[in-house]
């Protein structure tokens, strides 16, 4: 039997692999140790816990060991990273270029920076969701210390040309941040393929647990460093103070050598099911899915229903968890900033709607998920004045609003 | 958030959708918000010669909050003489369906498509429109 309501806002988090929770447990009890204490075996066991976590997570993006330092989760790696290259680098330029669909955490860190002197470059990205290279290289100047691009949307999951952008930072002499929560564990992201200087990532994007992330800071061709944003104890190489995380260390350190050995095919049985559920919700009328189709991350779909409000369509589905680019909640009334950056007009923010699937969603819960969502598109149309005008022919922008 | 039993119940079985004609001298139409603002209201009412409205309709494009203010305006404007129809405050509508502080907006947009329906009304047939208060969103 089918459980309800199903689970389909993966984007936003993912539920932890009961494998990772098995690999935690004794980290709590019987191997509580710290890591950082060297003179006794419950400090060794912790930190063999911790270094077998570190080549994990290196493994999956193809770096060493070395270069992985421990966070509190991507917010605070997107921090470290912006905050920590222009402290470091500051001297050289204070320039940065990032994009406007990019996540709260690098914007507003980059808004932070301004404030202390730096000069940001927000670039616009084009309609299907990717920069404009050229944009890119017209951007750079000679004070240029950092791009820090995401691989993936978390919002409608477009995919970056991260070589080329990484190519273009070096050429202008300037180091190339990503983040890539959305992307790492789920595509194959390689910081010596892509070019990648700094990377951030998370434990509970990918099936681990909430409260810890990564940073990896490049060692060799350029050795990076950024300046630590935390001062006390001098661990993770004196860019991150604050006793380990053990557990959620060595539970991130499982969730990436899961995705290592079963990404592959994961994304080859969700790509199916999402172009599926994509084909079968396009046979509405006038709905439209936002962002470039081939380059995208293979579990997101992000869907307008023109002339149906998001957040009134998600409680018609109230047996799916998703998510809408609709924010009606907010005091603003402003919908999705991602989706408006991509040039979409406001009453198709406000229809969106995203849905994340993940590596426990079955060909069921999708079958299941069509139906219920083409029912509440119709049920929400029939009483939409906006669809009956459409119907009616009548353009909605000739129409004079009573703006609010 | 968690909606209220009545807005679920006004947003799964809402009270008198649909469309009356706009050109009849008896029917006054309301057509308030904006799409680029998630929210459209349009509420009509049939008046009959002692001025009580006999009929109302709504179409909403917007979130259960609205559906419901909407579906329930229509509800209250049934009966009602188009004068005691402009007492309705937004707030009553609040109050009837709980609506949290950030969807006073919605209750607000009910209101002004009950005055503008029945600004359209008076207009129709010769009588001065209403002053309305300024829009409060």
């Amino acid at each position: 039997m089918l459980k309800t309501p199903i689970y389909l806002d993966n984007n936003a988090t993912t539920p932890m692999d009961p494998r990772v929770l098995e690999a935690m447990l004794p980290y709590f009890t019987e191997k509580f140790g710290n890591a950082a204490s060297r003179n006794h075996p419950f400090g060794w066991a912790a930190e063999e816990g911790v270094d077998y976590a570190r080549e994990q997570v290196a493994k999956l993006i193809g770096a060493t060991e070395k270069e992985i330092i421990f966070t509190s989760g991507a917010t605070e790696s997107d921090n470290l990273a912006i905050k920590g290259v222009y402290e470091m680098y500051k001297e050289k330029g204070n320039h940065i270029i990032t994009l406007t669909t990019e996540h709260k955490a690098v914007l507003d860190a980059c808004k932070h920076l301004e404030k202390l002197g730096a000069n940001i470059t927000y670039l616009d990205v084009e309609s299907d969701g990717l920069v404009d290279l050229n944009k890119l290289e017209a951007a750079m100047t000679d004070q240029t210390i950092l791009v820090a691009i995401m691989y993936a949307n978390n919002e409608i999951g477009v995919i970056q040309p991260v070589k080329e952008i990484s190519a273009i930072a070096h050429k202008h002499g300037a180091l190339f941040f990503t983040d890539a929560v959305q992307a790492v564990g789920k595509i194959k992201v390689n910081v010596i393929e892509d070019g990648i200087d700094l990377l951030a990532l998370s434990g509970h994007k990918m099936y681990g647990p909430k409260g810890v992330g990564a940073l990896y800071v490049r060692r060799k061709n350029p050795r990076v460093k950024v300046t630590s944003q935390m001062d006390g104890g001098g661990h993770e190489r004196g860019m991150r103070s604050g006793t380990l995380n053990v557990p959620g260390i060595v539970g991130l350190g499982k969730a990436c050598e899961l995705c290592f050995n079963e990404m592959e095919e994961e994304a080859i049985r969700l790509s199916a099911l999402r172009d599926k559920l994509e084909k079968s919700l396009t046979e509405l009328e006038e709905s439209y899915v936002n962002g470039n189709p081939a380059h995208r991350l293979p579990h997101t779909a992000n869907i307008s229903f023109k002339y149906v409000e998001g957040e009134g369509l998600m409680m018609a589905m109230k047996d799916m968890a998703v998510s809408s680019g609709s924010a009606c909640t907010s005091a603003s009334l402003e919908p999705s900033y991602v989706l408006k950056s991509l040039g979409l007009s406001d009453d198709l923010a406000h229809s969106s709607i995203r849905f994340g699937l993940g590596r426990f969603t079955t060909e069921e819960e999708i079958d299941f998920t069509i139906e219920s969502t083409k029912k509440a598109v119709n049920h929400l149309r029939d009483l939409s004045p906006l669809w009956e005008m459409f119907k009616e022919g009548i353009d909605l922008d000739s129409i004079e609003w009573a703006a609010h | 958030m968690a909606y209220s039993d009545k807005v679920i119940d006004h947003y799964s079985n809402p009270r008198n959708v649909g469309t009356l004609d706009k050109s009849k001298k008896s029917v006054g139409t309301g057509l308030v918000g904006a799409p680029e603002c998630g929210d459209v209201m349009r509420l009509q009412i049939e008046v009959d010669e002692n001025n009580i409205i006999t009929d109302a309709k709504f179409k909403t494009f917007g979130c259960g909050s609205a559906i419901a203010s909407s579906s329930l305006a229509t509800e209250w404007l049934k009966g009602k003489s188009i004068d005691d129809a402009l007492t309705i405050d937004n707030m009553d509508i609040v109050e009837e369906l709980a609506l949290p502080p950030v969807k006073i907006h919605c209750s607000v947009l009910a209101e002004d498509a009950i005055k503008s329906a029945i600004n359209d009304y008076r207009v129709k047939n010769g009588m001065p429109a209403i002053e309305l208060e300024k829009s409060h969103h």
